[in-house]
């Protein structure tokens, strides 16, 4: 008896430190899921991003790195919308682990919580590779964000229930901070309420939706096909050569400059990269970081040039 | 003049008081106007107020559709808008179950120098559904595929593809597999009939290949591809780095197995993958496999008169691919080199039209090394080299389709193709072939497009 209790506690010490150091693993198919994740979970969790900042996350293959992050992923979280419809299928069909299948608790697909924009009333890839559920790029809005931000951390307790408390907390004081930033964005932003744009890909609705923004073109003709050179003399044509068709000219870090800076060029109308995500920019090297430099460089471009 | 000062002075003041009257009156009615907007203001007010709560709740409602869009009105602070928890439910229709079905289109034009139906390679008579495609305009393959989970456990997959041979329409079954989705400690069993899991190439459908035709190895020694009916276990091991250990059985129907020897257990492969990345802008692919294959009477060579083989095939691939995007970013740039190197030894009896027969027991080798860029977005230039190289067998053998010419086969390939986009593929290829003894320099267009369901991007 002695001996099996002795046992018993031996395998307790031994099993002690791997249940100490077991964190929540997150595998997020783009960085600002992963990125918030550690916003709520901070320690508690191990976060990793399928993609970063300077790749489009739709056109990502399904690496044999990948596969194996996903093997050991206790939640999968990941925009959706079908943006990553082209290897998460393929990822989660190679990775072997039941528990991240969709439907699963350690599945979310962040833009089911969120009022998705641009939701066709019909799709025909005569008009791009369209989503049916709506452009995908909801990060874009940091209202967005806190709702995926509750949804997240719900998930995380439920699959973590020995933290379920922390992660609560952790849901709650990242919201705290992060509606008192939007409020101070909010209130920053305001003079570009009306501004007039053109966007690379229409990755930007989302920011367009918040800030008010009006898009009035963008550099591909129809989505997900590159820019055409016959587009862009007819978007030049459309947008003059005075600098008044527009007041900005967007692009994302992953998106070639070519098209923008030509536009630039004959128009007269400032291009800008904005991160599009997390790790985007210089500044953008945090969730906070991402929104306080987007309106930085809008807020720049209206200064004028010198600023 | 008095009188007339009088009356002045009487219409004056009458004049004076009809003035003072009318503005008695009209300050009354202003009064009434008043009381009469300020009336209306309250009840307008009320609308608005009415209103407004009516716009809130529909807005509300409108938010618990899975999608909406209301913008607010332009200088107001942002409103987000409204919305219901995850997994709303919509009335779904009878179809909402149907699989995603794609199909893909594909046709091609050839020139050779060369006859092709008399295209042999001395030494490595082809079997299975190697060999050019026809000379001229042709269709390729139009392939079907539908896939859809079956429930919370098994996926099911289907690929028909339909074909052109000798003037027929064909339809074939190509793949037709269940795969489990909750089996425990990284394991998954797949039934069925499906491709393969051995060498990069041999899973993959025709349309996703970087040249319009396949390898010298892959013709020599895999009947163009090997598929058959069979089971396969795939074990992804929990490193923190991508290895996966793969076994099939299959019924042994199809070249190189044949006849379903062994009582319908004709053949069984192993398999192991590794791979990982180096940097944001590597990642690499590394693979060995082992094909044990039983034939009884296999058929190769020519199909009304053909050699027939049976023995045991032992069939040893490498695979390696890498891939290079600059920041991982492979929509701007990109390059893949990709090589395979394939060894076989059969041990049997070959029988060959005209009446030589005997004991065989040979080996065989052969690679293929290629190499694709993408310059920038929707074009792709790429290189390929072919080899191939055999024992020389007995003097038994000379004359027979079994017996190599002097120099080893070989292929020359360079290729160019456009992609509007992921759906559309237009290709030109330049085969400079040396596999058959005669020099032909081949010439091909190649169209693949695809509609419905979205294809997968594999490594």
């Amino acid at each position: 008896m002695k001996k099996y209790i002795g046992g018993v506690f031996l395998l307790l010490i031994i099993s002690l430190p791997i249940t100490a150091h077991a964190r929540l693993n997150v595998f997020a198919c783009e960085p600002e899921w992963s990125a918030l994740a550690d916003e709520i979970g901070g320690s508690l969790v191990k976060s990793t991003s399928a993609t970063h900042a300077l790749q489009d996350p739709h056109y990502v293959e399904a690496r044999p790195s990948l596969i194996s992050k996903v093997r050991k992923a206790d939640l999968v979280v990941c925009s959706g919308a079908q943006l990553e419809i082209g290897w998460l299928p393929m990822l989660l069909g190679k990775a072997n682990n039941p528990s991240v299948l969709p439907g699963r608790d350690g599945f979310l697909e962040a833009s089911t919580v969120v009022v998705r924009l641009d939701v066709p009333d019909s799709v025909d890839r005569a008009q791009g590779d369209m989503h049916p559920q709506g452009n995908p790029h909801i990060q874009m809005n940091p209202h967005n964000i806190a709702r995926v931000a509750r949804a997240l951390g719900e998930r995380m307790a439920l699959l973590d229930p020995e933290n379920a408390e922390a992660y609560t907390t952790g849901t709650e004081e990242f919201l705290a901070r992060w509606n008192s930033a939007i409020a101070g964005w909010e209130a920053r932003a305001r003079p570009l309420a009306g501004e007039r744009v053109v966007c690379h890909h229409k990755s930007w609705i989302y920011l367009e939706d918040w800030l008010q923004l009006e898009e009035v073109a963008t550099l591909e003709p129809v989505p997900g096909i590159p820019p055409t050179a016959a587009h862009l003399s007819a978007l030049l044509q459309e947008l003059g050569t005075d600098g008044s068709g527009a007041d900005a000219i967007i692009r994302s870090p992953f998106q070639s400059a070519k098209a923008s800076e030509w536009l630039q060029e004959h128009t007269g109308i400032p291009a800008v990269m904005l991160p599009l995500t997390v790790g985007g920019s210089e500044g953008a090297d945090n969730l906070f970081g991402l929104f306080d430099d987007v309106i930085d460089r809008l807020l720049a471009l209206k200064q004028g040039p010198g600023q | 003049m008095k009188i007339r000062l009088q009356h002045l002075s009487l219409i004056g003041a009458l004049l004076f008081s009809t003035q003072l009257y009318a503005q008695a009156d009209e300050s009354a009615e202003l009064a009434a106007l008043r009381e009469e907007i300020r009336l209306m203001r309250n009840e307008y007010e009320a609308r608005i107020a009415d209103l407004e709560t009516r716009l809130d709740a529909a807005e509300e409602r409108a938010a618990d559709e899975p999608a909406q869009a209301a913008g607010p009105p332009p200088g107001e602070a942002y409103q987000p808008p409204v919305v219901a928890s995850a997994g709303t439910v919509s009335v779904a229709r009878d179809n909402a179950f149907n699989p995603a079905i794609g199909v893909t289109f594909q046709g091609q034009a050839w020139s050779y120098q060369n006859d092709p139906d008399d295209y042999v390679i001395p030494g490595f008579p082809l079997g299975g559904e190697a060999g050019p495609a026809p000379e001229g305009l042709s269709l390729a393959e139009t392939e079907i595929s539908m896939s859809a989970n079956v429930d919370d456990k098994f996926t099911a997959m289907l690929t028909v593809p339909i074909a052109i041979e000798d003037g027929e329409v064909a339809v074939e079954l190509e793949e037709a597999w269940v795969e489990t989705l909750a089996m425990p400690g990284g394991l998954s069993l797949r039934m069925g009939r499906f491709y393969s899991d051995i060498g990069y190439l041999n899973d993959r459908h025709f349309h996703a290949w970087d040249f319009a035709d396949q390898p010298l190895v892959y013709q020599a020694f895999l009947g163009g591809q090997y598929l058959d009916d069979g089971l396969q276990l795939r074990w992804l091991a929990p490193a923190d780095f991508y290895l996966e250990f793969t076994g099939e059985v299959f019924r042994g129907d199809n070249y190189p197995a044949g006849g379903a020897a062994n009582s319908g257990m004709g053949s069984a492969t192993l398999g192991a993958k590794t791979g990982g990345d180096i940097g944001f802008s590597n990642s690499w692919l590394l693979g060995f496999s082992w094909l044990r294959a039983d034939a009884d009477g296999r058929e190769s060579g020519s199909e009304d008169d053909p050699l027939l083989f049976t023995g045991d095939t032992d069939l040893f691939i490498a695979d390696f691919v890498w891939k290079w995007a600059p920041n991982g970013n492979s929509r701007q740039k990109n390059f893949k080199f990709q090589a395979e190197y394939l060894w076989r030894n059969e041990k049997g009896d070959y029988s060959v039209p005209g009446g030589t027969e005997g004991p065989w027991n040979y080996d065989q080798s052969g690679w293929y090394a290629q190499a694709i860029y993408q310059p920038f977005p929707r074009w792709r230039i790429g290189a390929r080299y072919d080899h191939l190289s055999a024992d020389t067998p007995d003097s038994v053998w000379q004359g027979t389709p079994l017996y190599p010419m002097g120099h080893d086969p070989k292929r020359y390939s360079v290729m160019v193709d456009w992609s509007n986009s992921e759906f559309s593929r237009l290709r030109f290829q330049y085969n400079h072939d040396q596999a058959t003894g005669m020099t032909d320099n081949q010439f091909g267009l190649q169209y693949i497009f695809s509609i419905g369901a979205h294809g997968a991007h594999t490594f």
